[in-house]
């Protein structure tokens, strides 16, 4: 037969010829299968195949042992750096925060790691208790009204944060966008409406944050929402009570987009008349994996909860009393309201989102206080005494929580580069996102010591001095 | 399955009752049977105007969303509040409690294109078999 390897380490004997073959069907069974489909042999079964699909030998490398295949996937990996190989000052949407081990060891039970989005759903009590806490402490930790039971990520969130807004304001087209919010963000928030009848204004940031006037102007116009992102990409807290008094005047929604560690801080969305609140998850205990599985979570105040997308688990009692749990509001969801559905999203992150929720669960209130407060210590620490080495300066003046941005005197890319051989990764390079080559996104959390910093600050101006010196002496 | 005399029917089973240049709109017995229990009924806002067959509300029960259509042209006066906190009285009194909004009728030769009880009745036998 053709296509298959003509060395079977298998079973020479085998009529199928099949080496490294994980199918546990036998010859016997084959036979009998084919016998009864009213075959005699496999070639007359797969005869409406054209025989130039057949007739062909895969360029395989040969099969490999358990401990060879082992070696190469280790090697390959070894390629990776993670944050426990390097210092790293990287954000800019994903940040590494510390994680619990007891989150780990809970979400590895088989039970909750191996469970695929439960389909009779009210036969998984204990995953729809789960999502049921995790949407429970959301609304907590945001000030909303009802959470859904997550979604992808913060980016794909944002995006069903304006389909739920244009859906909800009926007649409204428009919405504003933040240019202060993340690129990456707006960027799918465009891929999300493309095709839509929908209309885009983003605005410029003023200084690193969103301009009130330019904002007032842009609402001239009847405008369906307006989306707003605090901390924002640069790491500055906007005015968002500013921002919602004046969507909310000219009768537009406000889609808020917070970092979960900073509300252990600041004024949660929910405290500012925000009507709907999205974010990335991934700092409550999900590492970072090099860009995914993330969480993106999804809150809204009580009236739009017939128009959110996404699961909703409610919480009710059976027919003989007993609480139970179960997926509501289904006639939401597009398997049930088809077209006129707000989106087809019909899943949601549950492993993350438990994960979120242990996390939240073991810092509780006073602990997520605690790491949001070293977070906003520990970075501001950083920028005051890198402002004190020469040429550098912070570009926004403005309150920042855990991110800043830092000007310096030479590219950062340059800096970068001097810095990544000492196994520091300094910040993200914002001539990535068409900002200036001098610019860098810095970020500090709970998990850097001062140790770190200090450490830090000492490579950054010796790096900063070689390069001054290659410079001037380039000029002579 | 009850279908009222004194009512006008479309297609796509609402009833129509006529009270001078005023009408009060609702589903059917038999379109209440068929999607089972309503959980929330999505109403138009007062002051909304459009024309014949324009969906203008949607009833949601535990398995299906189903558009509510004008039967006539008109502006929406009233909506049943009631329904916010009892959707459940479409189910149990379709014809009464259970109404969803009222409108001003604009053009009156529109109910005479309507359904009566009899060609309804004939619709959903048509529909059984």
């Amino acid at each position: 037969m053709t296509g298959f390897s003509e060395q079977s380490t298998h079973n020479p004997e085998s009529k199928t010829n099949r080496a490294m073959d994980y199918i546990p069907n036998t010859d016997a069974g084959l036979d009998a299968m084919m016998r009864e489909a009213g075959f005699a042999t496999f070639d007359e079964m797969t005869a409406t195949i054209p025989n130039k699909l057949k007739d062909f030998k895969l360029e395989l490398p040969r099969p490999l042992t358990e401990l060879e295949l082992w070696n190469e996937l280790r090697s390959l990996a070894a390629c990776n750096l993670g944050v426990d190989d390097v210092l790293s000052f990287l954000g800019g949407g994903a940040y590494e925060h510390y994680i619990p081990a007891a989150i780990d060891t809970l979400t590895s039970r088989s039970e909750f790691y191996t469970a695929y989005t439960p389909y009779q759903a009210e036969a998984s009590q204990g995953t729809l208790q789960a999502i049921y806490e995790y949407q429970s402490m959301i609304c907590a930790l945001t000030g909303m009204d009802v959470s859904n039971a997550s979604l992808y990520d913060g980016g794909s969130g944002l995006a069903e944060a304006v389909y739920l807004a244009l859906n909800a304001q009926t007649g409204k087209r428009r919405v504003v966008l933040s240019g202060a919010v993340h690129p990456e963000y707006r960027e799918v928030i465009r891929t999300y409406t493309r095709g839509l009848d929908c209309e885009l204004v983003e605005l410029t940031p003023c200084h690193g944050v969103m301009d009130m006037k330019t904002l007032q102007e842009a609402l001239q116009v009847p405008t369906a929402a307006v989306v707003a992102q605090s901390p924002n990409f640069f790491g500055v807290m906007e005015s968002m009570g500013e921002v919602s008094r004046l969507a909310h005047e000219a009768g537009a929604l406000l889609i808020a987009s917070v970092n979960p560690i900073s509300l252990g801080l600041i004024q949660p969305p929910g405290a500012y008349g925000a009507d709907i609140c999205v974010g990335e998850g991934q700092p409550l205990g999900i590492p970072l994996s090099y860009g995914g599985p993330y969480l993106g979570f999804l809150a809204a105040k009580k009236a739009l909860v017939h128009k959110i997308s996404g699961r909703i688990v409610g919480r009710s009692t059976d027919v003989n009393g007993t609480t139970g749990f179960c997926l509501t509001l289904q006639a939401r969801e597009q398997h049930i309201r088809r077209e006129r559905a707000t989106s087809n999203i019909c899943s949601n992150q549950a492993l993350m989102a438990l994960r979120a929720c242990i996390y939240l669960s073991l810092l509780g209130k006073r602990g997520l206080e605690e790491v949001a407060r070293l977070n906003w210590q520990k970075a501001h620490y950083f920028q005051k005494a890198w402002c004190q080495l020469d040429g550098c300066r912070l570009v926004y003046e403005q309150p920042f929580f855990n991110e800043f941005v830092m000007e310096l005197p030479e590219t950062a890319s340059a800096l970068l580069a001097q810095l990544e051989d000492q196994g520091i990764y300094a910040g993200i390079d914002l001539a990535r996102f068409g900002m200036s080559a001098n610019q860098l996104l810095v970020c500090v959390t709970e998990t850097k010591s001062r140790v770190d910093i200090d450490r830090s600050l000492k490579a950054i101006k010796q790096a900063l001095d070689r390069l001054k010196g290659r410079a001037s002496r380039a000029d002579r | 399955m009850n279908i009222p005399e004194n009512l006008h029917y479309v297609e796509t089973h609402e009833w129509l009752r006529v009270e001078g240049d005023t009408a009060t709109v609702g589903i059917t017995d038999h379109a209440q049977h068929e999607l089972t229990d309503v959980v929330y009924v999505e109403l138009p806002a007062v002051g909304r105007k459009a024309d014949a067959q324009a969906a203008v509300a949607a009833v949601e029960s535990v398995k299906a969303a189903s558009d509510i259509y004008l039967p006539v042209g008109g502006e929406i006066l009233a909506v049943n509040d009631q329904l916010q906190t009892d959707p459940g009285l479409v189910n149990s009194d379709p014809y009464g409690a259970g109404w969803l909004f009222k409108i001003k009728v604009v053009n009156s030769a529109e109910v005479s294109k309507l359904m009566d009880a009899k060609g309804y009745a004939g619709l959903i036998a048509a529909h059984a078999s």
